[in-house]
């Protein structure tokens, strides 16, 4: 793997595999008694966070603690466009305080690719979530807990609904699951999709009752109900609208198949872009998300930072992946 | 005032020549017989350069007055002489904006004053670029500084009423509105071309429709109303057609390219460095490849810098908090030479025509963009195609340093610059 995990597009086939299978050796660490590895100790993980995002960060958090790094989290309120502190700034304090790896959210697409930068950041950048470009670890806990429950992803169908547009984790999905080989669908308004959408390595539909009969997983996105308003830029309609065309509820769920999986990122608009019904459900994995995000997490944290400089100690699958 | 011969350089890319150079005029242009010269004539040998007449620049950002951390008019216009330009155009998003006789008065002293080259304000079109009310053109237009064209570069005029009026107004001074053509509402927010990879990236899109749609609206204002307009820094293959489209009806419509949307393609941004962020945006390599193609046919007139220095705070930030724009001025004669020249794309003359000849006639520059004649005030540059050299940014005369080429190898080198036969530049230094 490389030193920074910046977009999942990043990601080869085998960086992925990798990650998802040390994901799961993480995971089993949860059930025994003392949850915790000796692996990154001494070392120093920063949680950058321009952006409030309590659970990503939190669950960064516990999985670096449950790596025995340190961990410090620094919720930088300014930064270059609310002319507070540069985040150049930010960077060259982070590096003199000696961060190993930096987990950065941002409200700025692009801003992790910045502090990557050789001149301002020495140890790994994770992007933790910026503006409305990526969030490559929400995507690789989405690809575990999928393959969790439906096995190798390669063939499988995962159709992505709502704010696509807008959204950081449909892109990471739609990389990372390509590259794992399974078949992505979007499906959102017109005005939802980016410009060049079809160029992405994904199917598009604007007909969500279409798609999810043949669907494996449905991963619905977050919408915010302000997109409609015409300061929002107007985007569609109503909520109402919105729910009636794009909205997952009890009617559409009976036409998945038996074993497909229904996810969101979180945080969800119940009766937005799902019924709560439809997020209780068992076949709902969306708390079972939350939990994989940790073990996910655990997994990068220790790939990027074992293989450089001295682990503590050999670790059940050591650091000889640059 | 003494004179100068410039030895066995090429004209205008063709044979070699000799340019004798008295009083400020070309005297004598041919094979100069060195003994029948005046006493105290410097002779300088030009062997392998091109000579070209004083570069005219339709769009260049001075900055000063109000930003003088990122360049003023001493440093500007040294990056101008050095860069083979006699004339530049300084735009009037100054602050204060350039919207009033004395400001554009002020910007006009300061040039000459500076001596490095002419500086030819430019007019706001409304007063406080704010796109409401029309500035005093006419008093700016019979100041001192003899504006002719107005532009509130940076913001479009979007009010079709405000824009059909500058266009009216103008004409009695025999002025020129300069848009610079973006549709407000579909550009808010926007941060690059909007395709296929302003999505992948996640940077919201400039599309070219923002623009062609303007310049659609404003060929048809300028042809019913019967007036002159320019389009600053055009960037589509779409807003070509139009213009081709436009032309062809014989208005009175000209246009100008930037050398950075003749090189530079959106992929770039993938980099998120803001150093390659830019107002219009950089496109896709078809526009390119349209742009190039129309400056050869003249559908473009003009290639314009559109020179736009930033501290270096303005631009080390996340790409959407960066400022627009990069620098132009020192660099611009040898994007064309590797965009249009090394491509087959324009002879010699032909660069003469597009970055001298032409924006000086949409200027109303007089004395500049004059042939290379006997005569003729002697605004000149001798430039060598021939050497490549990688662009480092402490060798910029400019203030600034957002230069999009630094760590670029490009071809060609200014030698000399001579402003009414006085050498601004000589050797490759400011004289």
């Amino acid at each position: 793997m490389r030193r920074h995990l910046l977009s999942a597009g990043d990601l080869t086939r085998d960086d992925a595999l990798l990650v998802l299978d040390t994901a799961e050796e993480m995971r089993s660490l949860v059930d025994r008694p003392i949850k915790k590895l000796p692996t990154l100790r001494g070392r120093t993980v920063v949680n950058l966070f321009f952006e409030d995002s309590t659970r990503t960060r939190i669950s960064f958090e516990v999985a670096a603690k449950r790596l025995s790094a340190d961990v410090i989290n620094f919720a930088a309120k300014g930064s270059s466009l609310s002319k507070g502190e540069s985040l150049k700034d930010t960077a060259l304090t982070l590096q003199a305080m000696g961060a190993d790896a930096v987990v950065v959210r941002h409200f700025a697409s692009g801003a992790p690719y910045r502090l990557a930068d050789q001149a301002w950041t020495r140890g790994s950048v994770i992007n933790a979530g910026d503006g409305t470009h990526e969030h490559p670890t929400q995507a690789l806990l989405d690809a575990f807990t999928m393959r969790r429950h439906l096995g190798d992803l390669d063939g499988r169908r995962v159709t992505v609904v709502g704010d696509v547009l807008h959204s950081r984790v449909a892109r990471s999905n739609a990389l990372l699951l390509s590259t794992l080989g399974a078949e992505v669908t979007l499906v959102a308004p017109p005005t939802l999709l980016p410009v060049g959408v079809e160029s992405w390595p994904v199917s598009v539909s604007y007909d969500l009752d279409a798609v999810l009969p043949k669907a494996d997983a449905v991963m619905m996105l977050r919408v915010q109900a302000e997109r409609m308003s015409p300061a929002g830029g107007g985007y569609f309609p109503s909520a109402r609208e919105y729910a009636r065309r794009y909205g997952l509820d009890g009617r559409r769920m009976a036409r998945l198949a038996d074993h497909t999986l229904v996810l969101h990122p979180g945080p969800m608009n119940r009766g937005m872009e799902i019924t709560a019904d439809v997020a209780d459900a068992a076949r709902s994995v969306i708390v079972e998300q939350v939990s994989n995000g940790v073990a996910t997490r655990m997994a990068v944290l220790y790939l990027l930072l074992s293989g450089a400089g001295a682990p503590t100690e050999p670790a059940p699958d050591s650091g000889d992946h640059p | 005032m003494s004179g100068y011969l410039v030895r066995r350089t090429r004209l205008l890319g063709g044979a070699a020549i000799d340019l004798l150079v008295v009083d400020g005029a070309f005297a004598e242009i041919g094979a100069v017989d060195a003994a029948a010269v005046p006493a105290g004539t410097e002779v300088i040998d030009a062997e392998g350069t091109v000579a070209l007449p004083g570069l005219v620049d339709l769009h260049t950002h001075l900055r000063e007055p109000g930003r003088e951390d990122a360049e003023t008019v001493e440093t500007g216009t040294a990056a101008a002489a050095l860069g083979g330009f006699t004339v530049v155009h300084a735009m009037a998003n100054t602050d204060p904006v350039a919207d009033t006789a004395g400001v554009v008065e002020q910007v006009w002293r300061l040039g000459t004053a500076a001596g490095h080259c002419d500086v030819r304000p430019v007019g706001a079109v409304t007063v406080g670029l704010q796109g409401e009310r029309l500035a005093e053109l006419g008093a700016m237009a019979d100041s001192a500084a003899a504006v002719r064209v107005f532009s509130d570069d940076g913001n479009c005029v979007c009010d079709a009423v405000v824009m059909r009026r500058a266009l009216e107004y103008v004409k009695a001074f025999d002025g020129v509105v300069a848009q610079h053509a973006q549709e407000p509402r579909l550009t808010a927010g926007a941060q690059m071309n909007e395709g296929a990879l302003s999505g992948l990236l996640g940077l919201q899109g400039w599309p070219a429709v923002a623009e062609e749609a303007i310049i659609a609206r404003d060929a048809l204002l300028c042809a019913h109303v019967g007036s002159r307009l320019h389009v600053c820094h055009v960037s589509t293959a779409g807003s070509v057609e139009i213009l081709r489209w436009a032309k062809g009806k014989g208005w009175d419509i000209t246009a100008e390219v930037t050398p950075h949307h003749l090189l530079l393609t959106d992929e770039l941004a993938a980099t998120y460095d803001p150093v390659y962020k830019v107002n219009p945006p950089l496109r896709t390599g078809a526009d390119v490849e349209a742009l190039r193609a129309a400056l050869a046919d003249g559908t473009i007139d003009a290639v314009a810098t559109d020179h736009a220095p930033h501290p270096s705070e303005d631009k080390e930030c996340e790409w959407a908090a960066a400022a627009s724009g990069m620098l132009g001025l020192e660099t611009a004669l040898s994007v064309v030479q590797e965009t249009m020249v090394e491509t087959g794309l324009l002879d010699w003359p032909g660069v003469a025509d597009r970055m001298s000849t032409r924006p000086a006639v949409i200027g109303r520059v007089a004395g500049h963009g004059r042939p290379l004649r006997v005569g003729e005030p002697a605004h000149l540059v001798l430039y060598d195609p021939s050497v490549r050299r990688e662009v480092q940014p402490g060798q910029l005369a400019s203030l600034s340093r957002n230069s999009p080429y630094v760590g670029r190898t490009l071809p060609g080198r200014v030698v000399a610059t001579f402003l009414a036969g006085r050498p601004t530049v000589l050797g490759g230094s400011l004289a």
